[in-house]
């Protein structure tokens, strides 16, 4: 009895405080997006009249001028984004996967070198790349285009680490002989054997990846000049830019900011289960 | 994987790879370095073909870069901006990871998922929403804190608070994972010893937790180094932050304001090699203290 209940007190040092701590911790990172949920709720009247956390009447008319704002500019960032995040991370999984399986599952002259290479990349702060990618994309002629954007996100040496390190737990060497004894060549063997048992840590890759892309803020604002390709970070920080000093663009803003951080939260809340950090476990629960 | 007989096929997967490296990072990269050792010589009147010409001048952008002053400030204030960030950020995350991965917590699945949120927030939405709520018109908080969060002695402090608002999630995550990874008996173990919660999680938890801490460490040095999406997004709405506040912000002045490009490519470099030498010099403490190697 007596040890049970030491062994009781033990694990409940200070009964709910932990429970406390964890549930501030929530409300820290919940309160900004509940007060700009509210704020954009506000006409700009009631942004500077009525209580700071009460709901307002001018969600709709907000919404409506933020999509007649400049054309509909906004819609336009929208499109953007996507397409760079959602191009760009695909292409990157792909070259990803296709690397952290060969890094895994291949052995020959340079693997280490070229392993080292690439994951030497992720200690390159990017202030040191944007700017001769931009001067080299002038030289091109391809500065301020969507492809400005799209290439030099691609490469990502941190999910190629992570393909490597999942194609070594998720794929059985096994699988890959009996496949070579059949006869499949080594192209088949990645697209029907490999790439297939690569999915769900591709799922996870590719989550990672889109949300970088589609935070990013540098590459786009170094790129671009063109306000018609801008995504949603650079449009909001222009919008942002002309709109401090004119408290009658604070509902736009607000409301933009509150209708851009929509579609990542649901992406965020619906795909909960491929969040992953480890991706040695070979498998998604 | 018994033979190398594969032949050319694992050079073919790794192709695309290989040439997005050297497109988009080595060819920079060299490019970097050899605009950092140039200069624009103007003759004459600087009018005129020939009169503008690039030459090479060694080292000395590096040395004008190190003995710039205003880039010696803005390198203080992200001092003592990332050190505010690393600790509170770091320290909130092994905080929550730890209390997330301990038996007695009710609610666990809505703080993780909560506290990870601020993740899927780009860093110009999550200054934004943070700037506004500095805003003494807007913001709840100013209804009941008398503090001026824009103001000379507290923008550091304001700014660090929406750093650390985006990044605890994620560094909390990995610290969560890298928990969940440790064997469950060792805590037996421990707690048939009569360890107490606490005692299990700073003599058990925070030394298997070390790799991960070292991780997410490293690259939170790296990250707030190049800051400059909050400072700049927080700008237009006080004059307390100068377009030099951080180092990558006079990077980004003198190519695309200035039009020195051939200062902006040694300050970054700077930059670079500034964050590698702390990167490494906080490996190497970490590892004589937790290793003890020399």
């Amino acid at each position: 009895m007596a040890s049970a209940h030491r062994l009781k007190a033990a694990r409940a040092p200070w009964g709910v405080a932990p429970t406390g701590l964890l549930l501030l911790g929530a409300i820290y990172c919940l309160f900004p997006v509940f007060w700009v949920l509210i704020a954009a709720t506000k006409s700009p009247a009631e942004l500077f009249s009525t209580s700071t956390l009460s709901f307002g009447t001018g969600f709709l008319d907000n919404v409506t001028q933020l999509f007649a704002y400049r054309d509909g500019v906004f819609w336009l960032w929208a499109a953007n984004t996507l397409l760079y995040a959602g191009g760009g991370a695909l292409l990157s999984t792909a070259v990803s996967a296709v690397s952290g399986y060969t890094l895994a599952k291949y052995r020959f002259r340079g693997r280490n070198l070229i392993f080292n290479l690439l994951i030497g990349g992720i200690l390159v702060p990017s202030v040191v790349l944007a700017i001769p990618q931009y001067l080299l994309f002038s030289k091109v002629g391809l500065a301020d285009t969507y492809w400005a954007v799209l290439l030099p996100q691609i490469l990502h040496p941190y999910s190629i680490y992570l393909a490597r390190v999942y194609a070594t737990a998720a794929i059985p060497d096994s699988l890959l002989e009996a496949g070579r004894i059949d006869g499949a060549g080594e192209g088949r063997l990645m697209y029907q054997v490999a790439i297939p048992l690569m999915v769900p840590g591709m799922v996870t890759i590719f989550l990672f990846q889109f949300v970088a892309i589609w935070n990013n803020f540098l590459l786009p604002f170094i790129m671009l000049g063109d306000d018609g390709k801008f995504p949603l970070t650079v449009g909001l920080f222009t919008l942002l830019q002309s709109g401090a000093n004119q408290p009658s663009l604070y509902n736009l803003i607000l409301t933009g900011a509150f209708l851009s951080l929509i579609p990542l939260i649901a992406l965020f809340l619906t795909m909960q289960r491929y969040w992953k950090t480890d991706l040695s476990s070979g498998a998604v629960k | 994987m018994r033979r190398s007989g594969r032949g050319a096929w694992p050079y073919l997967f790794l192709t695309p790879a290989m040439v997005l490296f050297t497109l988009f990072l080595a060819v920079p990269i060299g490019y970097t370095v050899w605009l950092a050792t140039r200069r624009t010589k103007v003759s004459g009147l600087g009018l005129g073909r020939g009169a503008r010409r690039e030459v090479s001048v060694g080292f000395d952008n590096f040395s004008a870069a190190l003995s710039d002053a205003e880039l010696w400030h803005g390198w203080l204030r992200v001092l003592g901006y990332g050190a505010l960030v690393l600790v509170v950020m770091l320290g909130l995350a092994l905080l929550f990871a730890l209390l997330l991965d301990s038996a007695r917590v009710r609610l666990a699945r809505f703080s993780r998922i909560a506290i990870f949120l601020p993740y899927a927030v780009p860093g110009v939405a999550a200054t934004l929403l943070w700037g506004f709520l500095y805003l003494p018109s807007l913001s709840p908080i100013r209804d009941v804190l008398e503090i001026d969060f824009l103001g000379a002695s507290t923008v550091t402090y304001s700014m660090a608070n929406v750093a650390v608002w985006g990044g605890t999630g994620f560094n909390m995550l990995v610290l969560y994972t890298a928990l969940r990874a440790i064997p469950r008996d060792l805590y037996e173990a421990a707690r048939l010893d009569g360890a107490s919660e606490i005692q299990i999680a700073v003599r058990v938890k925070i030394p298997m937790l070390t790799p991960a801490i070292i991780l997410t460490t490293v690259f939170s040095i790296i990250a707030t180094i190049q800051v400059f999406t909050e400072p700049s997004t927080l700008r237009p709405l006080t004059n307390t932050i100068s377009s030099t506040w951080s180092p990558l912000m006079k990077v980004y002045r003198d190519a695309f304001v200035t039009g020195d490009l051939y200062s902006a490519a040694a300050t970054s470099i700077v930059i670079a090699a500034i964050s590698l030498v702390l990167s490494f010099g906080f490996l190497r403490v970490v590892r004589n203290r937790a290793f003890g190697e020399g």
